[in-house]
């Protein structure tokens, strides 16, 4: 295509947080008209590459970007947001930014209402111009009738199905003139199949009229269906972009998720065939926000780590945390042939199931407390061990001797790094902090064991020593591990099954040694293609 | 759609009874008091016109901010207080009459907005907690405001009249006698029909206040302060300037709570220097919560049922206790522990109310995703 017919121009751009470099010469381009679908992991710099275009302050705190950005040939960048949607570029996000109590019109107006003069605006300034109801139908009707879609401009949108309040939100981008390119963040993410459908083609005909569009999502098919070109980021590199007529979804999960593992795959996945059920997960739905968990079924074999894996907000992490009770949850979880009590976590942890949090310092540790309080005290709380009973059981004391012995004792062993098992745990880095919470699991001497991102945010040294800390929990105690984690290779490297996650579904079930291909097309929702193909 | 259908079941009496439990507790303790205490429907109607004349503005004074999301404006004391101070320098100055009312208010409003300013300024950092902020801040500048009034008029501040002075020179009495303005604005303009006097005067300002307040949720501000209290992250992401406009929701309430001040003030026709404000952001509060008003929504109609309700309840309670029980002061516990018991009652209510909205939420959404999967399978 010809340089000159790009709209947008995003040219070389470089990003580092910190010194962890994030984005690589990552080039984007759209023309006049197309719809570019962006494509990649968690983490693959989808998002930061999107707040660079919209200059987000995020940006500008942690030291800008390098690159260029051209809008029509002409070098931007903008400072905030604002700018941004003042020079032509309006975002629709996957979670509403909609007013609830407003109606449509109110919506894909806010901030921008037709108003009329009257006297007060002489003393008391612009704000207390009264609103043109009637202007604002209008400009709502004909945002609207550019979708051509169904959307009633005067109902309230807290009343409206989810598709309806896309609409909105996109309706709103359109009542701005000047809009000529608009970034859908997963916009049918949140649709039923049909809503999605119209949705598309709502997208399609924006296009024809000129507009041009970024489509991400995680729904493979969609982004083949409608993008012209495809842009895949991996690691922060634009890895390949493709003509979307002339590609497979086997080909781009492939490419998505990419890297084979050199080393040792656990293979041992056969001997657990036969192994008893230790839990059975029945229809489990779990009220987690931003990790919605509808309806999973999932059993867990003795003495096997069961990997849950999936993109981030698809409800992985809601599994765990909905069977601890952490979150409201509704289903059946049997356990040992017991049903087990949702919405109790104390029950649950007396059962002798442990979870390590993938909020550490959130809900893992007492951080104002040392280190050896931090690791006994849910045996405290929960199995009343490291008490001294006095009077009769009449006055509880803590047995602090054994508590030091015991947290010294796991210090040695996960190589805890730390002044004395007396240091308060907030003072301790990440990984070694991470440690204390595996080790506040272990010492409740759990037959089942869930973890969640036990490697998020720590560094390389201290990632292998959890992974081996938990594989030979595994072996020599016998416990049975489930381990969610986003990393796919993490999860290759230890686990017996890997279970994946899709808009709160288990949609798979494979072993390690799978096609890493298979695992990009489960996560994206693809399962049809995985089941030809095994 | 049809699973929210479902969901709201409940037949229209039902979920209006829920809705309005409040009115209505207080509309049946009525049916039976109002006979037990004996009073005349004329002397009820007379002192239900007076009180409404008395209170409304400063309920209404109430609306603006519960629009703006900031819940109900405890920092209404804070606009009686500049009410006050414009009605010390007004006596002091000597001005009678209707001009009286309105120097009381010219020197009220800037120290009105001033402190309107300073309320909305703190209460936009302790966001989510509106209401107990805005408690404690009346009781800090309650502490300030004596302290210029004890300390700092008469001294500091010019106040020159003997009437009004403590006889040590500085400070300002205990009571001060409004018989300058007493009732001007309520005889302004007032008829009598068959034995009751309707003050048409201030009925026509509280007219007038209503049609400004439904007017300004029709303005551009208005507009924004409904959507910055609906949802303030959506607001500021749309360019609204959230705490701008907050600031300026606290400060049109605290202006309107000074003038309410002068109007229930020249009505009574004392100050209590050191308490008149005192209950005024309470008693307001309740009226307004009796009314059927709840945290994040409230409206005319609920200023006037309310102030009816609740005053009614004031006056034939005593006597009724007295009746029943042959206490009268069983009555004027029963005032206090209605007017606290009702806001306490109606923040749990409104809380167990968004508790049970979320639940419905939840199932609705459950719902609505087993629907879409059941279409994937047969379609």
């Amino acid at each position: 295509m010809d340089e000159k017919n790009y709209l947008l121009r995003m040219e070389g751009i470089n990003k580092d947080f910190f010194g962890n470099q994030v984005l690589k010469d990552v080039t984007l381009r759209v023309a006049k008209g197309e719809i570019v679908g962006l494509v990649g992991e968690n983490g693959a710099g989808k998002s930061t590459l999107m707040n660079i275009l919209f200059g987000l302050p995020v940006i500008h705190q942690t030291g800008g970007y390098q690159g260029k950005i051209y809008l029509e040939d002409k070098e931007v960048n903008f400072a905030s947001p604002f700018e941004a949607i003042e020079a032509g570029i309006g975002m629709v996000h996957q979670e509403f930014i909609l007013i609830p109590g407003f109606t449509a019109t109110e919506n894909i107006l806010l901030n921008r209402e037709s108003t009329k003069y009257n006297i007060f605006v002489e003393v008391f300034g612009e704000r207390l111009k009264t609103l043109n109801r009637q202007e604002m139908h209008k400009r709502a009707v004909s945002a609207i009738e550019k979708l051509e879609v169904q959307l009633n401009p005067d109902m309230v949108v807290s009343e409206m199905p989810v598709g309806h309040r896309q609409f909105t939100e996109i309706a709103r981008e359109m009542d701005r003139k000047s809009t000529k390119l608009l970034v859908l963040d997963e916009p049918t993410a949140v649709l039923t199949e049909s809503e999605a459908e119209t949705m598309l083609k709502a997208a399609r005909k924006l296009a024809n009229l000129g507009l041009s569009i970024i489509f991400i999502s995680h729904r493979l098919s969609e982004v083949l269906a409608i993008s012209d070109r495809l842009i895949i980021l991996r690691d922060g590199q634009v890895v390949r972009e493709l003509e979307s007529s002339r590609t497979t979804p086997r080909e781009v999960a492939s490419l998505m998720v990419g890297r084979e593992i050199k080393e040792g795959l656990s293979k041992k996945s056969k001997e657990f065939e036969k192994s008893e059920i230790v839990l059975e997960i029945k229809d489990l739905w779990v009220d987690m926000p931003g990790e919605q968990v509808n309806g999973v079924d999932l059993q867990v074999r003795k003495g096997e780590i069961l990997g849950i894996g999936g993109l981030a907000g698809q409800g992985k992490l809601g599994i765990a945390n909905g069977i601890m009770g952490l979150f409201p949850a509704e289903g059946e979880v049997v356990y040992r042939d017991e049903k087990l009590p949702l919405n109790n976590p104390v029950r649950v942890l007396g059962k002798g199931i442990a979870f390590v949090s993938e909020d550490r310092r959130g809900v893992g540790l007492l951080l104002d407390e040392p280190i050896d309080l931090n690791i006994v005290f849910t045996a405290m709380q929960i199995q009343g061990r490291f008490i001294k009973k006095l009077m009769g059981g009449l006055i509880k004391w803590r047995d602090d001797k054994e508590i030091a012995r015991v947290a010294r004792e796991y210090v040695d062993s996960l190589q805890i790094k730390c002044v004395s098992e007396k240091q308060n745990a907030k003072e301790l880095s990440g990984g070694n902090q991470q440690k204390i919470c595996l080790a506040k699991a272990f010492v409740l001497e759990p037959d089942l064991l869930f973890v969640s991102e036990p490697t998020r945010g720590i560094d390389v040294g201290a990632k292998s020593v959890v992974l081996e800390t938990l594989k030979r929990q595994n072996r020599e105690h016998g416990t049975t591990i489930v381990m969610t984690s986003s990393e796919l290779e993490e999860l290759r490297s230890i686990c017996d099954r890997i279970a994946i996650v899709s808009e709160g579904k288990i949609v798979g079930i494979l072993p390690p040694t799978a096609d890493p291909a298979d695992f990009g097309l489960l996560m994206l929702g693809e399962q049809e293609e995985v089941k030809a193909s095994v | 759609m049809k699973d929210q259908s479902l969901t709201r079941a409940k037949s229209p009496l039902a979920r209006f009874v829920i809705s309005n439990a409040v009115p209505i507790l207080f509309i049946v303790l009525l049916i039976f008091a109002i006979p037990l205490s004996g009073f005349s429907t004329d002397y009820l109607i007379n002192e239900i016109i007076t009180r409404l004349g008395r209170n409304s503005f400063l309920v209404i004074s109430l609306l603006i901010p519960v629009m703006a999301g900031m819940g109900l404006n405890f920092g209404i004391v804070l606009g009686a207080m500049a009410g006050q101070i414009g009605l010390i320098f007004m006596l002091d100055w000597g001005v009678v009459g209707i001009p009286g009312i309105l120097l009381a208010m010219l020197i009220g409003t800037p120290i009105a907005i001033l402190l309107g300013l300073l309320a909305g300024t703190i209460l936009n950092r302790a966001k989510g907690r509106e209401m107990v902020t805005s408690m404690i801040l009346g009781f800090f500048i309650n502490g300030i405001y004596q302290l210029t009034i004890l300390y700092g008029m008469g001294s500091l501040i010019p106040i020159t009249s003997n009437k009004i002075l403590l006889p040590r020179g500085y400070g300002v009495r205990n009571a001060l006698d409004l018989i300058s303005v007493r009732k001007v604005l309520d005889n302004m303009w007032s008829i009598n029909i068959s034995n009751i006097s309707i003050p048409l005067g201030v009925f026509s300002i509280i007219i007038g206040l209503c049609i400004f307040v439904y007017w300004f949720t029709k303005t551009k501000l208005g507009q924004d302060m409904r959507a910055v209290g609906q949802d303030m992250q959506v607001a500021a992401t749309a360019g609204i300037n959230v705490d701008r406009t907050r600031t300026l929701s606290i400060i049109i309430s605290t202006v309107l709570a000074c003038f309410g001040q002068i109007i229930f003030l020249q009505n009574i026709g004392t100050i209590n220097t050191y308490n008149s404000h005192d209950q005024v952001g309470t008693f307001a509060i309740a009226a307004l919560l009796i009314g059927g008003a709840s945290v994040v929504k409230a409206t005319i109609p609920n200023v006037f049922i309310g102030i009816t309700l609740f005053h009614l309840t004031f006056i034939v309670a005593p006597r009724a206790g007295k009746e029943l029980l042959g206490q009268a002061q069983i009555g004027e516990f029963f005032r206090v522990f209605v007017s606290y018991g009702i806001i306490a009652i109606s923040l749990a209510l409104y809380a167990w109310r968004r508790q049970v909205e979320k639940e419905t939420e939840r199932r609705q959404a459950k719902a609505a995703i087993k629907a879409a999967i059941e279409d994937k399978a047969e379609g």
